[in-house]
């Protein structure tokens, strides 16, 4: 019985099998439909009928040992050829990666929303208005009849027919008193328009006004307010001071400011040696403005504050001139990306 | 206003420092803008004559001095170019001391020697530095201490403050007004010079009528004769206004400048011999004209209040005087003007006529109504003292119904503490309201707490309101004693719209898309808008920053285009920049109706690379395919669906653009700029787009579709169609013919060239069917395919490739 021979050279042929393919081979070559160990099994019949259980058995063992051995030699093949494509497969990990374009918002932009994101998540509504206003809503409905001193404060840019360009975004203040009752909780910014241009004043520029009316409002609670947002924008726990001021439409009229967010108040260049920053105007609603908008000055208070969007960014991101926010070149404006 | 720190400490003087008396200002609401000093400590130095002045001989610009101090003669090298013989001036002999501190030694200047120096202003803290040494009056004497003599009135160690008034404290424009208020915040009385009355030794008067007495309620008058304004004003004086920032002018004017500072109350002195008849006080008539002082001819407006004499304006009441009747060395008798003109009649005039005085800068804020005998008494002393004459009586024109009538206001305990937050103790009240000089009527309890009935002085003319009240109780009782709390509100809940997307969101979409936000101006050049924006007339500003900013933006695409530029001028090979932001349409040049709208709108720009410079990317340029494709990323983020169409648009390459619509309406247009305006602004191949931005934010709600459990087959049809046949019409036309069967189609392929005739172009769709209720069996698909074909040969004359 040539059994025992077949499955040794079987079995040398899978040992000796180079790839997936010869070891194919292999096992086509044995156990294949025309291999020798089916033909073996195939030719049983021709095996005395006694013998044949016994000589079966045995076949089967050798196509179950030859199996065996080959399912092995495909594992090892297997495990060759992936450590070889692993290896052929391999990149330079430190180059860069293909990156979609990236854009970004401008710092000021995003200064703006940092702001509004504070406040809205104490339940202010953001609101915005026109930026071409008449003179009411720019001047008269705030306390500033046409005669009055502070105009000349506001150097403002006129259009012929006596609309011009609103000086700050107060005006959205009043048309939100004249479509709203109180409670009102709002902010209003926006680009806002004077004539003047140098280190820290350009002719445009975005201001972030704020106004609550509501039945028993103080200069207390615009106090904790404003130090509030002030501490939260800047995530310092600034000391803030309050110095009386003027504006027509608040009174009490307070000027802010910060202590310096960049030394802390020992002094430095940023605050000019003060170690204080002036940073916002704010006051208690003049009872003249809350009157012209219809509302009650016996039964409701008010308080509105004011600031420069562009120079709590400069104070944010260390900005030292103005003008660089509207130059819009690529190399700044990406640093805040 | 600047005034002088010594000065103000004669009248009142607070144990505290000079940081921590301005650090109280500013935080009392007198806001310290700087200081410098207004003199320095120095010693030795005197008063001398220089004797002779010879050239240096090895030194072109020094000069050997003889310098005599009266019993002495010292040889001085000096190199001031006014240092000539004859000259009295300032004499550092060797120990001098000057500021900071500065010790003069003998010395040799290029060989020769030199025992002392001649001192400019600037050296001893005078005055500032003026090309060369100090020029001291003849009649100085010679040998005094110059020490002595500039400290004699004010200390030499002092500040000159300059404090930005709030347009409300008017009150404070005057040394007299900031001693008060100091002595407010330190509970201090002030020291006020006795004003007596000075008695007339003549008899002359000049008459005076007031014709606008609303807008003139108390005009007073003095004539004083026979003054001689020959010699300049004494030192004291000039040094008192040098250290309030004001130059001597003529005794007149200094007195005036004097007591305007002092006082806060503008005065005008008249050279009484070129008066003509009386002065009368009037409202402006049709050809009043009036050459002012500064020597600027101006036409009044019926706005503005004048003083006339016979001849007609004199002076621009409480603004200006005029020329021909000002005072000079020459006048001999004079007429003082001092009056009480209302706010509202001088408001804004110097505004119009593009002046601004000391006069004009106090009356439109307000000048105490009861401060005029005073002021004019105050005058009248200084200058007889001065300049000698003789004083007539003062004449005064007053209608006493138009001055200032202060009612007492009522000032509740409830309310001072509802409105702050406070709970005020009423004795802090009663001591506050002392302190301001307020008159209290009657204190008595109400419903919430005390009422106190108060008139304020009258120089504080801003006091009108229970909250002007309140406020003056606040900065008494101090701001920063207030305590800080948070509002107590209801809390409704917050509204999120379905139906919108947010400003916000939109931007940071774009940005997603890769675009970086710019912020441009809302004025733009006229030119560029033209260029632009041909058909619209934008909005003007009469006074703009400059003419390259003068009208109102009707596009982002300028701002866009400027930006572009600058940061191709920087190297900036790519970029993509973005702007949202409102511009202002006044509609087309031709409407009748123009009505400004200031609308959103969502502009972009492309150029350069459509990659950065990589190791595995293409040096491919963006294209119209780049701005359509993003545009078209945006609208599908938005959940709208644009058709773009080939238009006619000035600024935009006609092979290359499109106008966007949204349901028939016009909501963009895209494109790349026509190359006739790169060439012109000097740009490369760049790409805009300009989006309206409600359109954008618009947020159409999203419902579910339901999603086949079927397969999907894709069958491609490659189709052979004229040039002139668009991707979109062929996409149209298949999707017409075809029912909900066929989910997509998608333009796989275009192609023209080797193959294909020139006339044509060859397209290649891939269909994608599918059923949502079965799978779709062989006939169907293929009857849907041929639908498609036999649709596309009739409507385009397309073939199979």
């Amino acid at each position: 019985m040539d059994i025992e021979n077949i499955l040794k050279r079987g079995r040398e042929a899978t040992e000796n099998a180079a790839d997936l393919r010869a070891l194919d081979d292999v096992r086509v070559a044995y156990l294949g439909k025309k291999g020798e160990l089916t033909s073996l099994l195939k030719s049983l019949g021709q095996v005395d009928a006694g013998e044949r259980p016994k000589v079966g058995a045995k076949i089967n063992e050798a196509k179950v040992a030859l199996q065996e051995d080959l399912a092995a030699r495909k594992d090892t093949l297997e495990q060759a050829a992936l450590s070889t494509s692993l290896l052929a497969e391999k990149v330079d990990v430190s180059l860069p990666g293909r990156r979609p374009a990236t854009g970004g918002l401008h710092p000021v932009t995003q200064a703006m929303y940092r702001i509004e994101e504070i406040f809205t998540g104490a339940g202010y509504e953001v609101v915005s208005g026109p930026e071409v206003e008449n003179d009411y809503y720019n001047f008269e409905a705030l306390n500033i009849p046409s005669h009055h001193p502070a105009r000349a404060m506001h150097d403002t840019f006129y259009f012929g027919d006596g609309t011009l360009l609103r000086t700050h975004t107060s005006p959205s203040q009043v048309h939100t008193m004249e479509k709203q009752d109180p409670p009102i909780r709002v902010i209003c910014p926006g680009r806002v328009y004077r004539r003047d241009s140098d280190l820290t004043h350009s002719p445009m520029f975005h201001q972030v006004e704020g106004l609550v009316v509501d039945e028993g409002i103080s200069f207390a609670d615009l106090k904790g307010t404003v130090i509030d947002f002030l501490q939260r924008f800047f995530e310092k726990e600034l000391e803030v001071r309050f110095r009386p001021s003027y504006f027509p439409f608040t009174e009490p009229s307070a000027e802010v400011d910060v202590q310096c967010v960049h030394c802390l108040g020992k002094g430095c260049r940023v605050c000019s040696n003060t170690g204080w920053l002036e940073v916002m105007g704010c006051g208690m609603v003049h009872p003249n403005v809350l009157n012209m908008a219809n509302i009650d000055t016996e039964v409701y208070s008010a308080f509105a504050f004011g600031f420069g969007g562009d120079r709590l960014a400069m104070l944010l991101y260390e900005v030292d001139d103005l003008r660089l926010f509207f130059e819009n070149d690529l190399r700044f404006l990406r640093q805040f990306n | 206003m600047k005034f002088s720190e010594a000065w103000l400490r004669q009248w009142v003087n607070p144990s505290l420092d000079s940081a921590e008396l301005l650090h109280q200002m500013t935080m009392a609401g007198l806001e310290v803008d700087g200081t410098e000093p207004a003199a320095k400590v120095f010693s030795g130095v005197v008063v001398a004559q220089i004797q002779s002045a010879e050239q240096h001989p090895d030194a072109d610009k020094l000069r050997v001095c003889q310098v005599s101090d009266g019993s002495d003669v010292f040889q001085v090298v000096c190199g001031a170019p006014n240092a000539r013989a004859g000259l009295i001036t300032a004499f550092a002999k060797v120990g001098a001391v000057l500021p900071d501190n500065f010790k003069i030694k003998k010395a040799k200047l290029r060989g020769v020697e030199s025992f002392g120096m001649l001192c400019s202003a600037e050296e001893i803290g005078l005055g500032e530095e003026n090309d060369g040494i100090i020029e001291l009056p003849d009649h100085s004497e010679i040998g005094a201490d110059l020490a002595s003599i500039a400290g004699a009135d004010l200390p030499l160690d002092d500040l000159t403050v300059d404090v930005d008034l709030t347009p409300n404290r008017g009150d404070c424009l005057s040394l007299k007004g900031l001693a008060r208020e100091v002595g407010v915040l330190n509970n201090l009385e002030v020291t006020y010079p006795q004003i007596p009355a000075v008695a007339p030794q003549i008899d002359s008067t000049f008459p005076v009528e007031v014709v606008a007495s609303e807008q003139c309620p108390r005009y007073l008058g003095r004539v004083i004769e026979g003054v001689d304004l020959s010699q300049p004003s004494p030192q004291w004086l000039t040094e008192r206004l040098r250290r309030c920032g004001l130059r001597s002018i003529d005794p007149v004017v200094d007195v005036t400048n004097y007591v305007l500072i002092e006082q806060g109350q503008p005065m005008h002195a008249f050279d009484l011999s070129r008066l003509q008849g009386g002065i009368t006080v009037r409202m402006a008539q049709p050809d009043d004209k009036l050459t002012l002082l500064s020597g600027q001819e101006v036409e009044l407006d019926a706005k503005t209040l004048v003083i006339a004499d016979g001849s007609g304006p004199v002076a621009m009441a409480g603004v200006m005087g005029g020329e021909h009747s000002g005072v000079n060395t020459d006048s001999k008798d004079i007429f003082f003007e001092c009056a009480f003109f209302s706010p509202l009649a001088i408001a804004g005039t110097a505004r119009r006529y593009g002046l601004h005085t000391d006069a004009s800068h106090r009356y439109e804020r307000g000048v105490d109504s009861q401060l005029q005998h005073q002021a004019l008494e105050r005058a009248t002393q200084i200058l007889i003292d001065i300049t000698g004459g003789r004083p007539g009586p003062i004449t005064e024109a007053l209608s006493a119904q138009h001055l200032p009538n202060i009612a007492p206001i009522t000032l509740r305990e409830g309310k001072i503490n509802s409105l702050l937050g406070i709970d005020i103790d009423p004795t802090q009240v009663d001591e506050a309201l002392a302190r301001l000089d307020f008159t209290v009527h009657s204190r008595e309890p109400v419903d919430s707490g005390l009422a106190w009935q108060v008139t304020p002085p009258s120089h504080r003319f801003d006091i009108a309101l229970e909250a002007d009240l309140i406020e003056e109780i606040c900065r008494i009782y101090g701001y920063n004693n207030i305590p800080s709390s948070q509002p107590v509100i209801r809390l409704p809940l917050a509204t999120v719209p379905l139906q919108t997307h947010s400003e916000p969101q939109l931007k940071r979409q774009l940005a997603g898309l890769g675009f970086q936000e710019v912020v441009t101006y809302s004025f733009i050049d006229p030119a560029m808008q033209k260029l632009f924006d041909p058909e619209i007339e934008p909005l003007m500003l009469v006074n703009p920053m400059s003419s390259e900013l003068s009208v109102m933006r009707t596009t982002l695409l300028t701002g866009l285009v400027d930006a572009a530029k600058k940061n191709i001028s920087r190297q900036q090979t790519s970029g993509q920049l973005f702007e949202v932001g409102l511009v202002f349409d006044t509609g087309s040049m031709a409407s009748q109706n123009k009505e400004l709208v200031q609308k959103v709108k969502v502009g972009g720009l492309l150029w350069g690379r459509r990659e950065d410079e990589n190791w595995c990317e293409t040096a491919d340029k963006v294209d119209f395919f780049d701005v359509k494709g993003n545009v078209e990323a945006l609208c599908s983020w938005a959940g709208i669906t644009v058709e773009a169409a080939t238009i006619n648009d000035v600024a935009l390459h006609p092979g290359q653009s499109a106008q966007l619509t949204l349901a028939g309406e016009v909501v963009g247009r895209i494109g790349r700029l026509h190359p006739s305006l790169e060439k012109k602004l000097g740009l490369p191949e760049v790409f805009v787009f300009e989006l309206d931005g409600q359109a954008m934010m618009s947020r159409p709600s999203r419902r579910h579709q339901g999603v086949s459990k079927f397969p999907s087959v894709r069958r491609d049809l490659a189709i052979v169609v004229e040039r002139s046949v668009t991707a979109s019409e062929v996409v149209a036309t298949v999707s017409n013919v075809l029912n909900e069967n066929c989910v997509d189609i998608m333009l796989f392929d275009v192609y023209q060239g080797e193959g294909i005739d020139s006339t044509e172009k060859s397209l290649g769709l891939g269909l994608t069917l599918q059923s949502q209720t079965t799978t779709l069996t062989e006939e169907q698909i293929n009857a849907l395919a041929e639908r498609a074909i036999n649709a596309l040969a009739e409507k385009h004359q397309a073939r199979l490739r």
